[in-house]
Parts: structure tokens; sequence; C-alpha cells
């Protein structure tokens, strides 16, 4: 397919074609990289370029806009056809949304992960939408007899001088025509219309009514259902089983085994399940090695150990420890955590001699083609994938077990499969976060960090600090060291990857600091920040005044110079995803339980594209990070998960969620993410609080086994 | 069995024992109610009996003769009872899988109780499990469609 690319003519690149409705199609070009230094001016238009996103306009002057990324609830399926909608200037009424399928020639990066969306399709699709918008002009200016500098667009109309106008619609097969634009003229931030408005989520009534397809309400002609028996604990190996029973069930027509997984057909998915459950297995002898209370002291082990795979060494941490006015040493401990989507794992496949055909909620679609590729061995191009609604990703779908397992058992089959997880097998199938165990230590010298050494040990993971995130620049003596455990347990990225925990125990402990150092904890960061502005210690790889301006906000909206008795605060500031966030929460003692009153989030990720969806994703993710640190834990004995169901499992309920206010810093800047983001910061801001009403620090996740209630 | 869904009568031959939720997805292919548990804990599968929210996984079919079912399709004609218009107009789904349960449950509270307190609701909605976390905005919704029914 990349040859392909290379010999294709530079006029190919952008594809118009007549489509059925005698509407225009237009295929648009990916850049390779830009930057963002598009405000007003012009950028050159769709040339040295990939393939992206396309449009369809129609002669009634409805605009179908395609959304190339999955749809996982972080709003792309709205916010990234919005930046296309708002540089063509059409009136967002006209627009609908399709999904897109996985087409890597057409849209470059179909990827839902790390909060890049929008970051990385900004330049784009506004480049898409402006090239196209020229194109319009170009066919009514050769209608009119007049030069296209004279004209100007409105909303899906290219206005004349005189107020003549003509609709995209009666153009668009005329512009398709029109010769490319070697440079196109993007719109100043003053001069959105669309970007920055709360636009309604585009799935918002196909949802409320039930219509909206996930992809586990997929149905075909001669579909079979199948589910997978996975072994109970991690390590463990089929031995054998007995299909007796099952198979006697009416509608279970196969059961086999299949990659150390027992495989169980049915012609419904109740019949599955049930299926699943006659069927007796015999594994392996279970590890005792897998095991979260062995597993937690051999982390603590592990960051006790020094010297061990430092991935920063600045200065001397020794020395600057031994030339300190006060050592403060702390260690901070997370469990397994997982995901929990609430759709469970699924997956369609369609394996036949001629092609095979995948369909369902993945976060990496491209990853998987390429995967089931080797895994059948079959060529890419013999397989298609389609992207269904996705109910939930946090991390979850970028991992494909599910794809590649479905399309196994469609190849030997030999018929269209929906593989489904039931609860109880997605909780207890792993791909979680994984336990992770940090011990910081610190000096203080005149009330500033002087010494800083951070070392982090977790299972599976390959990097547990994040090196260039402050307070590196702000201190003197900076060392991260980091270690991996070994372990059968599947770890996979869960939302805010390291971050999530890392940012908790960081951000407690420096509350820590600032309490010793005598100084209010805002101000304490402030100066540390500032030292990273005004005499930084090497390389700055974030914007310091960025992180002070989320501060300074923060302080404002949560009015944190007024005390008000019974009301106790706590802060938390982190950078991640290329956003920057700080938050304030509030809480009561009621019983002598904390109530959460408010949270206040102030957070800077560029300009914010659509209101509403940044609202959301700040708000949900600032709730989730709340919710998961107090009660979000899975252990393991002899490496059997023990939890298996929300009846054990405590997830956050609606009377416990609190209030989120949230903000963002008004910026010309280019969108960064905001999916993950806001949750880092969330536990600490919430642990802080508890502190500076119990005078207790939370060391540990969850809050609920240190007798923590929400109240 | 009959069964009586949305104000449609089906006929089906199928185990009594198999839960209502399976029969409406995979038998009368109305999917719009999720499975998210399988043990009534999640209330993504929430459905109206006679008008009463009850978890549709943990139902067996054979107890649903003579009642009248509604599912998420069948909550009103255009998709305009007023939860569902609240729901849109405050932008309330994220990924969007947990919130017909949401809007079933939602519905049948204020069926019953046409005024709820915003801990009524907070009480009401506590069995809906949201992994996006948008309950404050559920609850406001449910708040808003109170105000319009």
């Amino acid at each position: 397919m990349h040859a392909k690319d290379k010999n294709q003519s530079r006029r190919a690149f952008l594809k118009t074609s007549v489509v059925g409705t005698g509407g225009l199609m237009l295929s648009f070009n990916w850049l390779s990289a830009q930057t963002d230094t598009w405000e007003g001016k012009e950028v050159r238009a769709l040339e040295n370029v990939r393939l992206s996103g396309h449009i369809i306009i129609n002669a009634d002057n409805s605009v179908v806009i395609y959304s190339q990324n999955p749809e996982i609830g972080q709003n792309v399926k709205t916010s990234m056809p919005m930046i296309i909608a708002e540089e063509l200037d059409v009136d967002w009424n006209q627009v609908s949304v399709e999904q897109a399928d996985l087409d890597t020639e057409k849209f470059k990066r179909q990827v839902a992960g790390g909060s890049q969306s929008i970051r990385k399709s900004w330049p784009v699709l506004r480049k898409a939408g402006a090239t196209v918008r020229a194109l319009l002009i170009s066919a009514a200016a050769e209608q009119w007899g007049v030069s296209a500098i004279e004209l100007r667009t409105e909303t899906g109309y290219v206005i004349g001088k005189s107020g003549e106008k003509l609709s995209y619609g009666s153009l668009a097969e005329a512009a398709a025509k029109q010769k490319i634009p070697k440079k196109v003229s993007l719109k100043k931030a003053k001069d959105f219309s669309l970007i920055g408005k709360s636009v309604m989520n585009v799935a918002s009534r196909e949802i409320v009514t039930g219509t909206a397809k996930f992809g586990i309400d997929t149905q075909r002609e001669g579909m079979v259902y199948a589910r997978l028996l996975h072994a109970p604990g991690f390590g463990q190996k089929l031995v054998s089983f007995d299909a007796k029973q099952a198979l006697q069930i009416k509608g279970v027509t196969e059961v086999f085994e299949i990659d150390n997984k027992v495989a169980i057909i049915a012609d419904s998915t109740w019949t599955a399940i049930k299926g699943g459950e006659a069927i007796k297995t015999i594994w392996s002898k279970p590890l005792t090695s897998e095991d979260s209370k062995v597993q937690r002291k051999t982390l603590l082990d592990m960051v006790n150990a020094k010297g061990q795979n430092a991935k920063v060494n600045m200065g001397n941490v020794e020395q600057g420890f031994k030339k300190a006015d006060q050592v403060l040493e702390r260690t901070y401990e997370a469990p397994f955590l997982p995901h929990n989507c609430m759709e469970p794992m699924n997956f369609f496949a369609d394996v036949t001699d001629e092609k095979v055909e995948l369909y369902g909620p993945i976060q990496t679609p491209e990853n998987q083609r390429r995967a089931v590729a080797k895994l059948l061995k079959r060529s890419e191009d013999e397989i298609s994938l389609g992207i269904s609604r996705i109910g939930g990703g946090f991390g979850r779908r970028l991992n494909g077990d599910f794809v590649l397992e479905a399309a196994l058992i469609s190849n030997k089959i030999r018929k269209p499969v929906q593989l489904i997880y039931t609860r109880e097998d997605d909780m207890t199938a792993g791909v979680y976060r994984p336990a992770v165990t940090y011990k910081f230590k610190a000096g203080l010298t005149d009330g500033k960090i002087s010494a800083y050494d951070l070392s982090g040990a977790g299972i599976n993971m390959r990097n547990t600090v994040r090196p260039g995130t402050w307070p590196q620049a702000s201190v003197p003596n900076f060392k991260l060291e980091s270690q991996s455990l070994e372990s059968h347990v599947t770890f996979g990225y869960w939302r805010a990857p390291t971050s999530n925990f890392l940012a908790f125990a960081e951000q407690t402990f420096v509350d820590e600091l600032a309490e010793i150092a005598k100084k209010d904890p805002i101000q304490f960061r402030l100066e540390s920040l500032k030292q990273a502005i005004d005499a930084p210690f090497g390389k700055v790889r974030y914007e310091p005044l960025r992180m002070i301006g989320v501060l300074k906000l923060v302080a404002e909206k949560s009015n944190w110079e007024t005390k008000k008795k019974g009301l106790y605060r706590g802060v938390s500031a982190y950078y991640s995803h290329n956003t920057y966030v700080a938050e304030v929460v509030e809480i009561t003692i009621v019983g002598g339980q904390p109530k959460i009153e408010r949270v206040v989030v102030a957070t800077d990720c560029g300009i914010v594209v659509n209101a509403s969806g940044a609202h959301n994703q700040a708000m949900g993710a600032v709730v989730d990070g709340i919710g998961h640190a107090m009660y979000g834990e899975m252990p393991l004995e002899n490496g059997v998960p023990q939890h298996r169901n929300f009846d054990t499992y405590k997830a956050l309920r609606n009377s416990e969620a609190p209030k989120v206010e949230t903000h963002f810093v008004k910026s010309q800047k280019a969108p960064s993410g905001l999916g993950e983001p806001t949750l880092p910061p969330a536990a600490a801001a919430f642990a802080n609080a508890m502190y500076a009403a119990t005078r207790k620090r939370l060391y540990s996740q969850p809050f609920s086994e240190q007798g923590v209630v929400l109240q | 069995m009959d069964l009586q869904v949305n104000g449609k009568k089906y006929t089906i031959d199928i185990d009594p024992q198999t839960p209502i939720l399976w029969v409406l997805r995979d038998h009368l292919k109305l999917v719009g109610t999720k499975y998210g548990c399988g043990i009534g804990q999640c209330g993504a599968c929430t459905i109206h009996f006679n008008g009463t929210a009850v978890r549709s996984c943990s139902i067996p079919v054979a107890a649903a003769a003579n009642v009248a079912i509604t599912t998420i399709e069948g909550l009103s004609e255009k998709g305009d009872h007023p939860v569902q218009k609240a729901w849109v107009d405050l932008d309330v789904p994220q990924c969007g899988y947990c919130q017909a349960g949401q809007i079933m449950t939602a519905s049948a509270l204020l069926s019953q109780n046409n005024k709820p307190t915003e801990e009524e609701i907070k009480l009401g909605m506590s069995g809906n499990i949201c992994r996006c976390s948008t309950y404050t905005k559920i609850n406001k919704a449910v708040k808003q469609a109170s105000e319009n029914l």
C-alpha cells in the first residue's frame, strides 16, 4: 500500500468523485508534519501529504463528514468533524457525521489513545476543510466569470460582491473539476464561529432512543456466538476439559480448545454463557508467586534497593540530602486495576477463503488488522475492519486480544462469529493497570527542594517514571529510577497510563514538603515552577508558565485565599498528555467521613474545540480518578483475580459523585488532548483535602481499605 | 410463549429460564437494552415491567407472561420523552453504553415521583453504573425532565 502511495501523482492525492446521490465526495491528504504556526497565515495546500478524512457535499447542500477515529466516549466523533466544518464554513445543522471504517490510505491515523486525536488531527482537518472551501469558491468564480478574490463564504454558500449566492451543493460537481490550490487560508481564531461553542454529541439522539449500535449489538445472517473460558489464574495451562454436558444444551454446537482457552460455539449469547458454565475444566497448578501480597512485598524491596536502572541522574542526590535542612521519605502503593468498560469485550469476525471481515469496538484498528494478517497468514489487503460505536475504552481496547480470538475462532469454524465476554470473563481476563510502588525522598534547603530521588517499581512496567516533567528542572540534584517485576499478569494501559497513580504519589508528597517548608501548597508549587523559568537545572521539557497559569486560575476560582470554617481544601497540579491541569477538592466532614462539596478544575489544553465535550471529559475523568482511588483494586490470590463482577468490585455510584466545576484557560494555542489529563491530579487533591481535615495522610489506594467512606 | 413488548405481541419458542435481556437482544433483535453484568448490579439492562424499572438480566422470560414490557426502543414514539429530551439537551452521554438503562430507570422514577428532590434523584439513580461518570449531568437531566413532565 505504501508503494502504491508513492506512485500516485500529486493530482491524485485529492480524489474527487461524483457519488450516486448526485453529490460530491472529496478525500483529503494528511500533512506529514505540520506545526501549529497556522494562525491567519496561508499554509501550503494539499501537497506533499497523504490521504486523510473525507466529506460528501450533496446537491441539497447537506454535508456528510466521516469521522476517522474510534469513538470511545471521548467525543471525537463530534469534535473532529467540527474542525472540518469550521474551515469549510458550513452551518453545523447541514452536517451529518458517519463513522469511517479502517482505511489508512484515506485516513492516516485512526487511533483512540493517548489523548492525541484532536492534537494530531488539528492542522490536518483544518486544512482539509479550507481546501474544499477554496475549491467551491473557485467553482463559483468560474460560473460568475469573476476573480475568486472577490468572493467569500458563509454557512454553506459562496457569496459574490453584490450579495449573489450559490449553495455548496449546487457547486459541488463543478468544484470537483477545479485545480487544487497550492495554498489555502485558514481562519483566524477570532473568526471561529463553531470551534469553542457547545455542540451536542452527534450520536445523542441514537443513544437516547436505543438505536446507536455498539459492537456487542452486531447481528449478521448465519452468525454464531462464541464464548471463551480462560484460565482461572494467571500462568495456568489448560490440561483437559469435558464438554459432554455442555453439548447436551440445545443450541450449543461446538466446544474446542483454542490458545489455552476453551471455546464454546452456540446459537445465542445465553446458550454460549450457559454452555461455558456446563464445561468441566482442569488447569495446571496455580502459581503462588502471582499473589498480590507477595508481589507487594517484592515491589517494596525493589524500591528500597539502591542504584537500580536510573532514567535520569542529575547533580548528586546523596550529597544533596546530606546538605539539606530537612529530608522526607515516603512510600506509595497502587494495586492492579481492571478497566471495566461498561460494554464487555466482544468482536465480530468472518473468515472465508476470499476475505477476512472484522467489525467491532477497538481503539487500535490498524494494529489489529496487521496482527490478524500475521496470525492467519493472510494479506492485509484481504482484511476489512469496521469500527463500531464503543462502550468505553479507558485503554482496555488498545489491546486487541479479543480481536485475535474472534479471528482465530472464525478461521477454525469458517462461520461468521460474534465473540462475547461475560462480565466475569472480562473482569478476570487481565490487561490490568499494573500494581506499582513508589519511594520518594526529597531534601529541602531554605524552603526549596534541593534534592529529589524517586524510585518506582511496577509489574511488567517498562517505565514507572516520567522524565522531563516537574519538578525535574526545578531541582539541582535529581534522580529517577525505574524497575519492572516480571509476571504472568497481562499488563495494559489504563486511562492516563503511569500518570494515573504517579500524580497521586507525587502531588501528595509535595503537599507534605510544602507543609514542612511552612508554605502554602500553591505558593510552594508556584515558586518551584518559577525556578524552572528563571534558573532551570537542565532542559525544561514542559511549559512552566502554563502550569503557573492553571494554578493561578484554580486558586481564583476556588477562592483559595478565603478560608471557610468546616470546609477543607486540597490542591494538586499535573501535566500529562500535553495538557496542564490544576484541581482543588473541597470537603466537609460528616459523621467523621468526607463529603466532597466541589471539585474545581482549571485546564490549559490550548483552544477548546467543543465546550460541552470538554466539560464532559474534564468532569468525567475527575470523578473517574476519585472513584478508582477510593475503591478500585483487583487483588490476586495464587494468580486468581479476587473480583469477578460488580457485586464485590466496588465502582463509584451516582450518590457519591461530586460536583465538578470546570474552567479552561483562554488560549490561542493549538489544542491538545482532554480524554485523560484531568484524571491524574484528582486523587491527590482529594487526599490533600482529607489531610487538611483529618491530619491523616493517605499513602496507598484504594482509600476505602483505610476506612475512608464517601458521604 | 407470548410476550408483549412495546405494545407489540411476540410468540417465541424458548427455554423459559432464559433471562429476558437475551430474549430481547438475540431473539427479538431489540438491542437497545444492554448487557453489563448479568447479575442485576449495574443497571445497563433496565427495562419497564408494567411501568416499573427492573433488571432484565436477572428475570427469566417465564416471569414475563401477561406483563407489558417497555424497552428503550418503546419509551416514546418519536424519542421525545421528557427524559430523552433532557438527555440530549444537556449533552449527557459520553460513550453512551449505559444510558439506555439510565433513561429507563429515570423515567420509571419520575412516573412514581414526578417532583423528586436532588437526594431522591441520586438515590434513585444509584443502581446504575456509568463508567464515564456522567452522574452529575444525569441528575441535572432528571431534574430538568421532572420540570417538563
